[in-house]
């Protein structure tokens, strides 16, 4: 079972690092998604798997089980999903955002912070068309 | 109370999150937050200094089963420094930031920025750093944003995604920690790492944490987010940037450096003192070939950060005291110099080198006020860098590291050069159009008041070098030796 988890959270990586290499800004957030799944998951093997074994004390006993799922990676990936939700909805939002001020989603074109914006011509919309991003 | 430093700019932000109607009130209540929570940091420091580390069990669970907060000497100067950056700042967006960025919550994500970045300087616990990086994170992408220009726009998407990425292989790096430690509190992390038969795992994840927080610090070779990004923003961000956020990655750097991944030095280390070499270079290189003020700026953050990186690369005693003073001097001066840029953009309407000229005739007073922190930066005596560097090189020396000395020493030219060139096209030379240049727009008394408040911190920690490099040199005592900070969090001498 860790393999098989292992194996998807490696693929999950490599997915999402290809994503994030594309010039596109959707398929790029596609990209930071996937990253967060695939580092869920790798949360969630942290700690040994444990099935059916809740960390509860027993009414009668002191002490938990002696075999038990360790509950804190788990509260470590509900953490890590509410802040990257939070996240994933701000650069949805900033992404909308670019395309409203530069007509593009192309990373390409976003050279505004290196050279002065008026040397910055924007492809039209024919181009971008033609162009596979 | 050390939870102060959190809990402060928490409930001034939230007033002013109350007052989001009356930019008025919310103007007051940045003063007074940043005020009080500058007072609480000189209380702290003091305290820490006079008591040793000082730790909070939050909710009263014991270390290391809840989260701990813990203020040794490094954090209680990076907060003091960090407050004294913060009510500078503060008294300096008074006049310059423009009304639809106040409407829009400039204040309360200034104050959420500093207690992310409080709160990353006093935590004692690896997850819940993550934390407090991600609410830094959040306040500093919307500040970045805020306002919606176009470079600005272009600049935050860089800085967001490299930054995302970021904060997902430092999670993952604290996966494969707690795998390996089964805790994440770094007091019970730096008990048992150094009894673990574990081979070259622990050196894969402390590679991991580098390039994490290399990323957030800005090293070489992962840089490249920075020089496109800082200068987008209104100049009082950048200086607030400038003086915050890519020393929150270099304060995690010095942490987990010092604390934790200490067992293959030789190794890990010396990667360290590599990279510091080549950060310092390209900095100070990519500065060279700049005309924007800020952009120039921007560059020097990152060989400036390279000096940092060299004292924990060095990893003796006196070379982490070096780099803790370095820390404060460069905080200090850099800030300084984007709020005089600042002013010089109210008062010429450019940022580019080329188009400014005539500032030393029309103002001497803010020429000055460039100058101190820039000549500072390059190392002059008896300004702070001066201090800063010869200590470095002193500690470079002992230890035998002539070849990091001299790219240290190199790359001061080189700042000189660069400040210099600035001299001289900003404050120097005739101005290019002589009747445009005597309309010099009046400054507000808060822009010069504030910058010359910082400027003679700058100064003074200069001329206070002895003490300071006293109190620096505790503060290294104590990351030296990870048993005191054991003993101190969780009872126990390792």
């Amino acid at each position: 079972m860790v393999l098989l988890l292992a194996i998807t959270a490696g693929v999950l990586f490599a997915a999402a690092i290809y994503m994030i290499l594309r010039r596109s800004l959707m398929k790029t957030l596609v990209g930071l998604l996937l990253l967060s799944y695939a580092v869920n998951l790798l949360l969630f093997t942290s700690a040994d798997l444990v099935p059916a074994r809740p960390a509860l004390v027993d009414a009668d006993s002191l002490l938990p089980p002696t075999v038990y799922a360790d509950p804190v990676p788990q509260a470590f990936i509900l953490t890590a999903i509410v802040i990257s939700f939070g996240l994933t909805a701000f650069a949805i939002t900033l992404m909308r955002q670019v395309y409203n001020t530069l007509g593009s989603d192309d990373l390409n074109e976003m050279r505004c912070t290196d050279v002065p914006c008026e040397e910055v011509e924007i492809a039209s919309e024919e181009e971008l068309l033609e162009e596979p991003l | 109370m050390i939870a102060l430093p959190i809990l402060l700019p928490l409930l001034f932000g939230t007033l002013c999150l109350m007052a989001w109607q009356n930019p008025r009130w919310q103007k007051a209540i940045s003063l007074l937050g940043t005020t009080a929570q500058f007072g609480a940091a000189i209380w702290l420091l003091i305290r820490v200094q006079q008591n040793g580390i000082q730790h909070l069990q939050v909710g009263n669970w014991p270390a290391p089963f809840g989260i701990v907060l813990v203020v040794d000497l490094l954090s209680a100067i990076m907060v003091t420094v960090a407050a004294a950056v913060a009510l500078v700042v503060a008294a300096y967006s008074q006049a310059a930031i423009d009304s639809p960025r106040v409407q829009y919550g400039y204040y309360p994500l200034f104050f959420f920025l500093l207690m992310g970045v409080n709160g990353a300087f006093i935590t004692g616990d690896l997850f819940n750093l993550y934390v407090w990086f991600e609410v830094m994170l959040m306040s500093s992408f919307v500040m970045l944003a805020l306002g919606g220009e176009r470079p600005q726009i272009e600049g935050a998407i860089k800085y967001v995604i490299l930054n995302l990425l970021s904060s997902t292989l430092f999670l993952s790096a604290l996966g494969l920690l707690y795998n390996l430690a089964g805790t994440l509190n770094m007091a019970d992390l730096a008990l048992r790492l150094p009894g673990l038969e574990t081979g070259n795992q622990i050196t894969l994840i402390a590679m991991l944490f580098l390039v994490a927080f290399g990323i957030k610090s800005a090293i070489f070779p992962l840089l490249f987010w920075l020089p496109a990004s800082y200068h987008t923003p209104p100049v009082t961000i950048t200086a607030l940037f400038s003086g915050l956020l890519t020393k929150v990655g270099v304060y995690a750097l010095f942490r987990v450096f010092t604390l934790l991944f200490v067992q293959d030095t030789a190794y890990t280390h010396t990667i360290l003192l590599i990279l510091a070499g080549f950060t310092m270079v390209t900095g100070v290189f990519g500065a060279a070939a700049q005309t924007d003020l800020r952009r120039l700026l921007s560059f020097h953050i990152i060989s400036q950060i390279g000096y940092l990186l060299m004292g924990l690369g060095l990893f003796s005693q006196p070379a982490l005291a070096a780099s803790i003073y370095f820390m404060v001097h460069v905080i200090l001066a850099k800030t300084s110099l984007f709020l005089v840029a600042g002013i010089v953009e109210k008062m010429d309407g450019s940022y580019n080198l080329k188009e400014l000229g005539g500032i030393y005739s029309t103002s001497f007073g803010v020429a000055l006020l460039f100058l101190l922190p820039a000549l500072s930066l390059a190392g002059l005596p008896p300004l702070s860098g001066f201090f800063a560097k010869l200590a470095l090189v002193v500690a470079g020396f002992d230890l035998h590291q002539y070849a990091i000395v001299a790219v240290g020493l190199g790359v001061s030219l080189m700042t000189l050069y660069s400040m210099t060139k600035i001299w001289n096209e900003a404050f120097w030379k005739e101005p290019k159009d002589p009747v445009h240049h005597a309309k010099h727009k009046p400054i507000s008394s808060w822009l010069w008041a504030s910058t010359a408040v910082l400027v003679f911190i700058s100064l003074l920690a200069g001329l206070l070098a002895e003490p300071l490099l006293n109190l620096a040199n505790q503060a290294a005592a104590q990351l030296a030796d990870p048993s005191i900070y054991i003993q101190a969090v969780l009872g126990v001498a390792p």
